[in-house]
């Protein structure tokens, strides 16, 4: 362990100067960077992830970006090969499966291309890359519930909504409520999975509207879910929104579910932040400055919108899609 | 002799209503029925009210169960014909839907992802997207009829890529429409406490009984089902009719494809509709209709549909996490198509004939 | 057992639900003899294969093989491999896509261990040594099919078989493939394996066979030395007509070829995808003609071809001397012909539909797609033919499967007659029903002809094709050999030109 520890130092030091020399040598060339992402057409904030990615590593910003995409591991471990062939000095990688990496990230290393992590984290020492820029779910989840208790409602009785299953997003923003409301006696009326989908959604929350059970919160852990709920809302004639019978919070920060939270039929948005190029831009140039990172996971700051203080320039930088 | 003539009557009156096959939807309705009245009666109120935009509707869990089964239901009548006529099922139809809503979404949209008025009629619309969808179930069909490829492996292809084709339609992104009037198709219609939906199904039940009465489609796609060499000998064209009944579907898909995009006026080309192909399938399947082609019976299909919606709703009601739906349905499904296997049914047929033998023959022994 | 014996069975009988498929038959197979196994269709070849090779029990009888002391039990095909009878059949059951020396070693190695070297030498020997034109790693579906009958022959071979049973081997062969098996067959021959060879070309059998055992109707009718037996003779056996009592049935139909009339329908070089040479052919108003011939002699696919069923690859067709295109069945149909296939199950009734919608499917489809009949005319269309034909059936709606035989084909005919074709193809309407039906069939055709509908009638039993037909075609190894009218229509005659060859 030690040994491996001092030795990793040692690696990083002498890739450090590397990189350095590296550096001086191609002062006006640009950087090369290979980026490996999931397929957008995934969903909405992957859409919104990758244009956010192309817009910052650009010729003009200096850089020589390439672009592969798949959902599958093996396709993506093949891509990273080939960049490292062509001898990028990034490497950029949102992983579609955790495991697999060891091989191709020590290759990496060897050939002196940098990884950054983005996104999504994998199994893999830690040495093997420079950064890990994520997305964390559960304090996505405590900010939307620390809301929520700051609310003072006289009582809660909430439908929760919950995503696919097992999903890092599910888990944490899940975790968060259960755990308060097992606290503070909160009453969870209906706990179910929509699996991410606006019709499920509706079916749920029709099920407890004409089971006549009583609610004031929805707890929707995306947008979609939250509108589904919403449409069955408006079917039975029951307000929802600021200063209204039952609240509704939503996850992701899609520009159309700020919209209606600026309008008032929705109270909360938890933001789950897909702009992850200011953050890697800002490592490449420490790095190329030859700066050390003070930390490897870097964990992005998101935020939690109120409908009752977000303004149409926060719809605007933050919301997703147009 | 007279004691065995009496005996095969006695067995064909009880195989008889056996074998009608609508008999099988009904029987699992009144089995949830019984359920939910021993459960609690209350799942069958219904009570009036008037939603936000200030339209009197109707609610409770049995409006629900109209008004969600109906997409489910439309679907059921191209899958049956489907599997009527080419011994198989399509399942890329919730990919298919997707991309009827997307093109939907689309035209209504314009360029604009979130227009303050609609760039184009809603009928114009609706019609694109039943070329698209029709299209694609030619896609289907041809590949079935002409390259004989089992249907659900050729229907594996959309399957696969439908999703990614919806959302190039709409360049990824998700527009969303504010307009009113598109929302009656999912919703209601203005005085009427109905959802629409229902009446949509109904009106593709009526005519779908119409083409059935007024054409031959029903006999064709039978015959082609049951014996292709003899419908071809009969001068019927086999490849034909199985490609019909594709493009049938794909017409069913659109209809659907509105329908959903009409319930949110948005579309989420990765969830929606989702896993509503095995649904489909199933509905045919509790209709009573063989999965593997020949005789069919559109009433039981539809009613299979709604019975599904029935468990569905059951299902939420009584807190039964929805990822273990599936598992429910699963088991409804290994139920039945293990009890259409013709080695099964010969089986229990022997035992009813040996359970009456023996009835009747312990007395003389 | 006899000297020289490598198989006997002896009074086998083996029976079906209703149908006494062998009774009391004898069989005797020598070492090193090619032994034909004849008879037409229903004789009983098959089933005594199928006892032979234990893929059915027998219901009595007894089985010997040389070197088994008293008879031998096979009760599956395992059973008969083991005991070294080998059966190659028409539809080659081995795995295309795997290689030939695999596919001749498949299912046989004797425990785990597999040298894939060892395998293709050893298979590599025995494809030279039977010289089998293949290599041992090439896939078998990239062979013919001639060679990978070969290749099913040498599995069976290499498993040291002493009676090798082809089953129709020869039906999808060309001549030089032919040629090419029979030396391979001779090859055998040589090495002492006991062959039997089923198949309905006669002229196969006088080229390679050594003697002949002939069933019919589950019965064996004898066992002869090929030189005893000419061509005319094994014919009349296999048709159950001796010469000798042909006393010719009067012919006494109306004399209906009004030879000047313009033909019903007329064909010039009509030939399909089916492998029949191209024929002339044509009928009259109000005539029966039959075409004859033995099974496989192409008789259903000439008819086939008149209507359209197979792909019609050329040919000029004439409907009441007006030039018309018949490309599919739909074609013939509105032009008023109508075709009861040979297979009533494969090509007549749709099982499942009740007898109702199997009666009006034809005329349905001339109908068209727009214009269906309602629910009352189609049973007042199925009640009237129901009671013309007498059709047996419990009601209009009961699944046309659950009838019998007989009455599935009245209903099928049915179907036909309500289209009021003015030209009529029957293929086998009488196979496989009862006698009595049978003579209402006969009947009925000579009472259509006389009302002015022209019948072609195919039928394997002669003289229904003599008391109905006044002239016949008569077919051979697929091709039209001859044409009999009048006072030809005897059973020497047909039987003669069925035979070809020297005894003609």
């Amino acid at each position: 362990m030690k040994a491996t520890r001092i030795f990793s130092v040692i690696l990083s030091a002498v890739l450090c100067t590397t990189a350095l020399t590296a550096c001086g040598g191609k002062k006006n060339q640009l950087i090369k960077v290979g980026i490996i992402n999931n397929d957008p057409n995934e969903s909405g904030y992957r859409t919104a992830n990758d244009k956010d990615l192309k817009a910052t590593f650009t010729k003009e910003n200096g850089f020589d970006a390439e672009f592969r995409y798949s959902m599958k591991n093996d396709v993506q471990i093949n891509d990273a090969q080939k960049f490292i062939q062509d001898d990028v000095d990034y490497l950029l990688l949102s992983a579609a499966d955790m495991a697999g990496w060891d091989t191709v990230l020590k290759d990496a290393k060897k050939a002196g291309v940098k990884v950054i992590l983005f996104d999504r984290t994998i199994d893999a020492d830690e040495s093997l890359y420079e950064a890990s820029i994520v997305s964390d779910m559960d304090k996505e989840g405590e900010t939307a519930v620390d809301w929520l208790k700051g609310q003072n409602l006289p009582k809660y009785e909430i439908i929760h909504l919950q995503g696919v299953m097992g999903s890092a997003a599910q888990k944490g923003r899940s975790g968060a409520l259960d755990k308060t409301a097992g606290e503070l006696g909160w009453t969870i009326v209906k706990q179910q999975t929509a699996e991410w989908s606006a019709e499920k959604a509706q079916q749920i929350v029709q099920s407890v509207i004409d089971s006549k059970t009583s609610f004031n919160v929805i707890y929707a852990e995306n947008d979609d879910m939250a509108k589904g709920a919403v449409a069955a809302l408006d079917k039975a004639n029951i307000s929802h929104g600021v200063g209204k019978d039952v609240i509704i919070m939503g996850f992701d920060c899609n520009k159309w579910a700020l919209k209606e939270l600026k309008a008032g039929n929705w109270n909360y948005d938890g933001q789950c932040n897909p702009f992850q190029s200011s953050y890697i831009k800002d490592i490449i140039d420490k790095l190329e400055k030859g700066e050390k990172l003070a930390e490897k996971r870097i964990v992005m700051n998101e935020k939690g919108f109120d409908a009752a203080q977000i303004t149409d320039e926060d719809v605007e930088t933050y919301g997703i899609g147009t | 002799m007279t004691e065995k003539t009496v005996l095969r009557k006695q067995e064909s009156w009880i195989s008889s209503i056996l074998r009608h096959q609508i008999i099988i939807p009904i029987a699992a309705l009144l089995l949830l029925s019984l359920f939910n009245l021993i459960a609690d009666p209350s799942f069958f109120c219904i009570t009036l009210g008037h939603n936000s935009a200030g339209n009197p509707v109707l609610s409770g869990n049995l409006i629900t169960i109209i008004d969600c089964g109906s997409e489910l239901a439309i679907l059921a009548i191209g899958m049956t014909l489907v599997t009527a006529a080419s011994g198989g099922q399509d399942i890329s139809v919730g990919a298919a839907i997707a991309i009827s809503g997307s093109v939907i979404i689309r035209v209504l949209c314009g360029t604009n992802t979130r227009p303050d008025t609609l760039q184009a009629p809603i009928i114009v619309a609706f019609l694109v997207a039943c070329l698209v969808a029709m299209a694609f179930g030619a896609f289907n069909g041809a590949l079935v009829a002409f390259f004989r490829i089992q249907p659900m492996v050729a229907t594996l292809i959309l399957f696969t890529a439908g999703r990614s084709i919806a959302a190039w339609i709409n360049n990824n992104e998700l527009p969303v429409i504010s307009d009113e009037s598109f929302t009656y198709f999912g919703g209601y219609l203005p005085g009427i406490p109905i959802p629409t939906p229902f009446f949509i199904a109904l009106l593709c039940y009526l005519i779908t009984w119409a083409v059935l009465k007024f054409t031959t489609l029903g006999l064709y796609v039978q015959s082609v089902g049951i014996n292709e060499k003899t419908a071809h000998l009969n001068g019927l064209n086999p490849v034909l009719i199985k490609l019909a009944t594709y493009i049938l579907l794909g017409l069913c898909v659109a209809v659907c494809g509105l329908i959903k995009v009409s319930r949110i006026s948005t579309i989420n080309y990765s969830v929606i509709a989702k896993d509503i192909e095995m649904d489909a399938i199933l509905a045919v399947a509790l209709g009573g209709n063989s999965l593997s082609g020949g005789k069919f019976n559109m009433s039981a299909s539809i009613l299979g549909a709604y019975v599904i919606q029935f468990l569905t709703t059951t299902l939420y009601k009584f807190n039964v996490q929805s990822d273990a739906l599936s598992a429910y349905k699963a088991v409804v499904v290994i139920v039945l198509v293990v009890l259409s296997a013709p080695s099964v049914r010969e089986k229990l047929s022997a035992l009813v004939r040996k359970l009456h033998t023996s009835g009747q023959t312990t007395p003389a022994a | 057992m006899r000297e020289k014996s490598v198989l006997e069975m002896h009074g086998i009988y083996k029976s079906f639900p209703g149908v006494k498929a062998l009774q009391n038959v004898d069989f005797y197979l020598r070492e090193g003899e090619i032994h034909a196994l004849m008879g037409e269709n229903g004789a009983g070849k098959s089933t005594l294969i199928k006892v032979l090779t234990g893929v059915y029990g027998k219901d009595a009888g007894e089985i010997y093989l040389k070197g088994h002391s008293g008879p031998v039990r096979i009760h599956s095909p395992q059973d008969a491999q083991n005991a070294g009878i080998s059966t190659v059949y028409q539809e080659i059951s081995l795995c295309p896509n795997l290689s030939v020396a695999e596919n001749i070693f498949i299912g046989r190695g004797k425990g785990m261990r597999v040298s894939w070297k060892q395998m293709n030498s050893d298979a590599a020997k025995l494809l030279t040594s039977l010289d089998i034109p293949a290599k041992p790693t090439q896939q078998l579906a990239s062979c013919s099919i001639a060679v990978q009958q070969m290749v099913a022959i040498a599995r069976a071979v290499d498993m040291d078989c002493r009676v090798l049973i082809l089953d129709e081997p020869t039906s999808s062969l060309d001549e030089s493939e032919v040629a090419k098996l029979f030396r391979l067959m001779r090859q055998l021959r040589e090495r002492g394996v006991g062959i039997v060879f089923v198949t309905h070309f006669l002229d196969q059998v006088y080229e390679v066979c050594d003697r002949i055992t002939v069933l019919r109707n589950g019965q064996l009718v004898g066992e002869y030395e090929i030189e005893a037996l000419p061509r005319v003779q094994l014919v009349s056996k296999m048709l159950g007509k001796e010469l000798d009592d042909m006393a010719d049935i009067k012919n006494n139909l109306p004399v209906s070829t009004e030879k000047d009339s313009v033909p019903v329908y007329e064909a010039k070089g009509l030939c399909s995808t089916e492998g029949i040479q191209p024929f002339d052919f044509e009928i009259r108003r109000g005539e029966v003609n039959g075409f004859t011939g033995l099974l496989g002699s192409g008789r259903s696919e000439s008819v086939r071809a008149i209507f359209g069923a197979d792909r019609v690859t050329s040919g000029e067709v004439k409907v009441n001397g007006t030039p018309v295109q018949i490309k599919k069945p739909i074609d013939a149909m509105r032009h008023g012909i109508a075709y009861l296939a040979e297979d009533r199950k494969r090509d007549g009734i749709v099982g499942d539909l009740s007898v109702r919608d199997n009666i009006i499917l034809a005329l349905q489809v001339k109908n068209g797609f727009f214009k269906p009949f309602s629910k009352a005319k189609a049973i007042k269309f199925a009640r009237e033919y129901i009671k013309l034909l007498d059709i047996k059936t419990a009601s209009v709606n009961t699944p046309v499967a659950s009838l019998s035989g007989g009455n599935q084909q009245k209903v099928i005919l049915a179907r036909w007659l309500l289209t009021h074709p003015n030209y009529l193809i029957l293929d086998e309407p009488t196979r496989g029903i009862d006698v009595g039906t049978k003579v209402e069939i006969q009947k009925l055709v000579l009472k259509l002809a006389a009302e002015g509908m022209s019948v072609t009638f195919i039928s394997s039993e002669t003289d229904e094709m003599l008391r109905t037909c006044s002239r016949l075609l008569v077919m051979r190894d697929r091709k039209l050999v001859g044409e009999l009218t009048g006072d030809q229509l005897t059973q020497s005659h047909i039987m003669n030109t069925i035979a070809g060859g020297e005894q003609a």
